[in-house]
């Protein structure tokens, strides 16, 4: 299935990935490729299956059916720490952050992993510097307002330099000018990393979409670009409510 | 430049005066103590370790271990019984560090491992160091014997060797002595601590406590780390063992019993939970109060030390030494800048060390 030119292999695929939990399906028999520094949008409704398959992806959840494999590497079931190891780097859909360390505390650990302690200063002063926190690294993250978390988890994944960034929901609960800001920022990372983004906000998606992937129910609905996925009828149906047998 | 500067700028300045006070008490106590002051401050020394073991594991990695008693027993037990049968001590004192840093490694194992939750760890420690006790009690009789080193039973091993000079059996430490290795030995695995908890490991544990999947999904194994810490802390535990049984000559099985455990989580929670200097303090001054409760006959003893416990938790639940930094801290500010509400936030979490 991998293609003999490695120009032209996947960064990641998954093939039938099944997502039980007692009689609920969550995820449902999905396919799902990944280039190198490509930039993909998931999107969805509520309960789609995007963040479950997300926590597939970086090791949180074993998949009941199905394999994922990153590059060369067979990742199905493997612990979350492995996979972040191999460079997969994610924001969560509530942030996850260190609440009881500073701004700076919180990417000096992303940072460290296997580094000399002055490749890691550079890093946490090249991040901090990149999303604007410096003003506030010595701030406790626990104190800090909701958007600013998200940026603070956001320096963490890329203080941890992954090759594939997932980053879940990251314009959630911030202003008009963080929105923007995030979407310059998603656009300056895809220059050299992959990304793959859920985001329920339409506006937001048509500043960085190339490629739109739509979940419904736990199955790839539809997967093109970004004006023919969000002119399509069936996908202003699943989110209206009204499902497309 | 570096935000973080100022609270790593106090937090150093707090280690530097730690470490002043320590070696003045260390120097100074023998000058100032007669022999039975001195031999109590030996004592204190040890539960004073003791203390740090359990503010470590519980404090700084968030382990929920309520047997750290089982690491002081092992700790104590290995010495008592590698001294009676080598006479020299040199080697027992590391064995009392490593049998209980083996034990704890292989506990470990199964309860990080076996992604046993944090409550459980809790009953699971406790009960270990209920089993011992009940083990060690149960070796009366001249049957359980390891080598020369009879086992005793619930009387205990009497009469075990003091320390002394490496590797010269013939030079036994007197009173002096003993209270310099204590009192050194627990400046040094303060600093040891302080050192492990300022390297990447010590910031790496600390973040496992706040948040295990974030640590997770930045390419950390928790299970490692917490085992890691936990073994560290057993270490502590069982030097502290080792100069509990040469601070009496004396150790018996109710050091692995359920006061032991208990005790040393008042230390940490009277003291300050989440600090080094605090279970140390913690551990002078519960047994400073429990020597003078049983001097005095107005009410019982226990009862008077239940209701000083009750009143900590509910007065000042953060601990003493929190409480005190926050309070020196907010003067230093204001005498500094008027302004009101600024230092305590940035400080909080570098000088809490």
């Amino acid at each position: 299935m991998t293609p003999p030119g490695a120009t032209l292999r996947p960064l990641i695929e998954a093939r039938g990935v099944t997502m039980r939990f007692g009689g609920v399906t969550a995820v449902a028999d999905v396919d799902f490729t990944l280039g190198e520094v490509e930039l993909r949008c998931l999107i969805g409704p509520n309960g789609a299956g995007k963040s479950t398959f997300f926590k597939i992806l970086t090791g949180q959840l074993k998949p009941s059916e199905g394999r994922i494999r990153l590059r060369d590497t067979d990742i199905t079931g493997a612990e979350p720490h492995a996979i972040a190891r191999l460079g997969v780097g994610i924001k969560t859909q509530v942030p996850n952050v260190f609440n009881g360390l500073t701004v700076h505390e919180n990417v000096f650990v992303a940072a460290a992993r296997r580094k000399s302690l002055t490749r890691t200063r550079a890093i946490v002063d090249e991040t901090l510097t990149r999303l604007g926190l410096t003003g506030i690294a010595g701030r406790l993250v626990g104190q800090l307002a909701h958007g600013q978390r998200q940026w603070v988890e956001i320096a963490t994944v890329l203080a941890q330099e992954p090759e594939l960034i997932l980053l879940d929901e990251p314009a959630a609960g911030m202003t008009h000018e963080e929105v923007h800001r995030t979407a310059a920022l998603i656009r300056e990372i895809n220059r050299t990393h992959a990304l793959i983004v859920v985001e329920h906000d339409m506006p937001f998606i048509r500043m960085i979409a190339k490629t739109v992937t739509v979940f419904n129910q736990g199955r790839i609905l539809v997967e093109d670009t970004v004006e023919r996925v969000l002119a399509d009828p069936r996908v202003r149906d699943v989110y209206l409510g009204k499902q497309a047998a | 430049m570096n935000p973080a500067l100022p609270a790593r700028r106090a937090s150093a300045l707090g280690f530097a005066a730690t470490l002043a006070l320590g070696l003045a008490i260390l120097f100074g106590a023998p000058h100032v103590l007669d022999t039975f002051g001195l031999v109590q401050c030996t004592g204190f020394a040890a539960l004073a370790m003791f203390g740090l073991s359990q503010g470590f594991v519980w404090g700084f990695a968030g382990v929920m271990s309520f047997g750290q008693a089982a690491f002081l027993g092992l700790g104590g037990y290995a010495y008592a019984v590698s001294v009676i049968n080598m006479g020299d001590s040199s080697i027992p004192v590391l064995l009392s560090i490593l049998v209980p840093m083996a034990f704890a490694g292989l506990l470990g194992y199964f309860m990080f491992y076996g992604r046993i939750s944090d409550a459980y760890i809790g009953v699971i420690t406790l009960t270990v160091s209920v089993i011992l006790f009940q083990l060690v009690n149960a070796t009366s009789g001249s049957q359980y014997r390891i080598g020369t080193a009879e086992l005793g039973g619930f009387n205990g091993i009497p009469a075990i060797p003091a320390l002394n000079a490496p590797f010269h059996p013939d030079e036994p430490l007197d009173f002096d002595g003993i209270w310099y290795a204590a009192m050194g030995a627990l400046i040094l695995v303060y600093g040891f601590l302080r050192a492990v908890l300022a390297a990447r490991l010590g910031r790496v544990i600390v973040a496992i406590r706040e948040n295990e999947v974030r640590a997770q999904l930045i390419g950390y194994d928790p299970r490692l780390y917490k085992l890691i810490a936990f073994m560290l802390a057993a270490g502590v535990a069982g030097l502290a063992g080792c100069l509990y049984a040469n601070w009496g000559g004396f150790i018996s099985p109710t050091v692995f019993a359920l006061p032991m455990s208990a005790q040393v989580i008042i230390y940490v929670l009277v003291g300050g939970l989440g600090t080094l200097v605090g279970p140390m303090l913690g551990a002078v001054l519960i047994q400073a109060l429990i020597i003078a409760a049983g001097s005095q006959t107005v009410v019982d003893s226990n009862l008077g030390l239940g209701l000083v416990l009750v009143g900590f938790v509910l007065l000042v639940p953060q601990g003493l030494l929190p409480v005190a930094r926050s309070a020196a801290l907010r003067l230093v500010d204001r005498v500094r800048d008027p302004r009101p509400g600024k230092a305590a936030d940035t400080l909080a979490t570098e000088s809490a060390r």
